[in-house]
């Protein structure tokens, strides 16, 4: 194995590791606010609850909840970088070691033959998506997607016509559809425009940016504070059970669309919000972006 | 809201005590069962067929673990709920045929499975969702496993030994209250009130 494999490998594995037993700290903090501010009794006990499993899962280095997702990767591949065709091998040999040593739970099924590879790797799993940016550095995102939140996710063609306050009904209807099936508090990820996948794959993209970091438009800043509010005068509330914690953050992007299709894409993830960013220089030295890693 | 604390196998009188908004906390042996461990379950109870541990007054839990295997004994590593709504259309006879006194999940169930609750004598207590090392911790001792060589993990249907399994908020109890009903159809209110406000 050549060393820059093998440093591709040792950090897509730790990354899956810190993703799974470790949440960001901007995740931790909405959180720990919600609890502080959630009025609904069977809110608080539920907020409680999830702030003790995420202290419990550090204390005891393992993954906060059992359902540690289907597996996907953001890759920025530096197109100075070098040996950039041995990522996707060590990708796939990070995530059968991961669910080996962690553990992980084997979660890749086979459509057809509803049987599990007990590895977490199959067809097209773990799913990398590659971006080429103009850099020498490759900077890899482990993405383990619960499949609670992947089960609400939905896209939809909206008239033009209707526009932007169609997306915003869109948007409620499809949160008060969810209910309590996405573990809320949620973080909702919106995309509008490009065309049905590549709206959902930007509404997905739009859950790793921080709760801490404003939308860079002004304008959609706007927007998704006026979402986070209506969201939570749902008052679907913790995992369902009432409150005003329906979602942590609400996350907007967009591509131009055609002039005659409006897709608008709404992604969910659980509390549990996991994501944890590396980027490895040319070097070798590895620099961990969402988390402090001794 | 009171606390409970309840021990298995638990009688019906006792969980017909617990009321929505109510939290529980069990000691004693609950099982997972998932969508096929249900159906499994139910072929065996119509078969006459013996399971391998007896469900009265148990809890069933809807888990997908994460177990492994340390010496010849399987520790919890995480064990979080998973959504209830896919067993709905097996909960029902399951609270019937074997009379469980608590289900454990997350997301609710729903008329089909309260009515049951009703009927029978049975409560559904949320555990919070993707809190699955609160839970593991709470499972001092993993007995015996079925049907994990073609279910596979989650699917298996785990015996687990728990000491104050919780909390569980009581979001069905036995006496036709569904907390999940009753939040569904707040929000419903709200909706028109959120597109006005939207649309300003």
């Amino acid at each position: 194995m050549t060393e820059f494999k093998k440093v591709i490998e040792d950090t897509a594995f730790n990354l899956l590791k810190l993703a799974v037993v470790r949440l960001p700290s901007d995740i931790k903090d909405a959180l720990n606010r919600a609890y502080k501010e959630e009025t609904s009794e069977a809110g608080r006990v539920q907020l409680e609850a999830i702030l003790k499993d995420i202290e419990l899962a550090e204390k005891e280095d393992t993954p906060l909840c059992q359902d540690t997702g289907i597996i996907i990767f953001y890759v920025k591949a530096g197109a100075k970088a070098k040996d950039l065709d041995t990522i996707e091998t060590a990708l796939q040999n990070a995530t059968r070691r991961a669910t080996e040593e962690i553990p992980l739970r084997p979660n890749a099924v086979d459509p057809f033959t509803q049987k599990n590879s007990g590895d977490n790797t199959g067809r097209h799993i773990p799913y990398i998506n590659w971006e080429i940016t103009n850099s020498d550095y490759v900077e890899i995102t482990a993405f383990p997607k619960g499949g609670g939140s992947e089960n609400v996710c939905t896209i939809g063609m909206i008239t033009p016509g209707e526009g932007v306050n169609g997306l915003k009904k869109f948007v409620i209807d499809a949160i008060i559809k969810a209910g309590a099936m996405p573990c809320p508090p949620t973080i909702v990820g919106i995309a509008a425009g490009g065309g049905s996948d590549i709206s959902m794959k930007l509404a997905k993209a739009s859950l790793l940016r921080p709760l801490n970091e404003p939308n860079p438009s002004p304008d959609l800043d706007k927007l998704e504070k006026e979402l986070y509010d209506a969201a939570n005068s749902t008052g679907i509330g913790p995992m369902g059970l009432g409150g005003k914690f329906t979602v942590l953050g609400v996350r907007i992007d967009y591509a131009h669309r055609h002039p005659a299709s409006y897709p608008v894409a709404v992604a969910f993830q659980c509390w549990a919000a996991r994501r944890a960013t590396a980027r490895i220089h040319p070097d070798g030295t590895v620099e961990y972006l969402t988390h402090k890693v001794r | 809201m009171a606390v409970y604390r309840l021990k298995t196998p638990m009688s019906e009188e006792a969980v017909r005590k617990l009321k929505v908004n109510d939290v529980l906390y069990v000691t004693g042996t609950i099982v997972t069962a998932r969508d096929q461990a249900h159906k499994r379950a139910l072929e065996y109870y119509k078969s006459g067929k013996e399971l391998p541990v007896k469900l009265e007054g148990l809890a069933v839990f809807h888990c997908g673990p994460i177990v492994k295997k340390e010496g010849d004994k399987w520790v919890a590593v995480a064990a979080g709920p998973t959504t209830s709504t896919r067993m709905d259309q097996f909960e029902d006879e399951f609270i019937k045929a074997f009379k469980v006194r608590v289900v454990i999940g997350k997301g609710g169930m729903g008329k089909r499975t309260a009515d049951a609750m009703q009927k029978y004598g049975a409560v559904y207590g949320a555990f919070t969702g993707g809190a699955g090392v609160l839970a593991a911790k709470a499972i001092k001792n993993v007995k015996t496993v079925e049907w994990l060589q073609d279910l596979g993990m989650p699917e298996a249907f785990w015996v687990f030994e728990v000491e104050d399994f919780g909390p569980l908020s009581i979001a069905i109890d036995s006496h036709g209250n569904n907390l999940y009903e009753d939040v569904k159809k707040k929000a419903e209110e709200q909706r028109m009130k959120i597109y006005e406000k939207l649309s300003k």
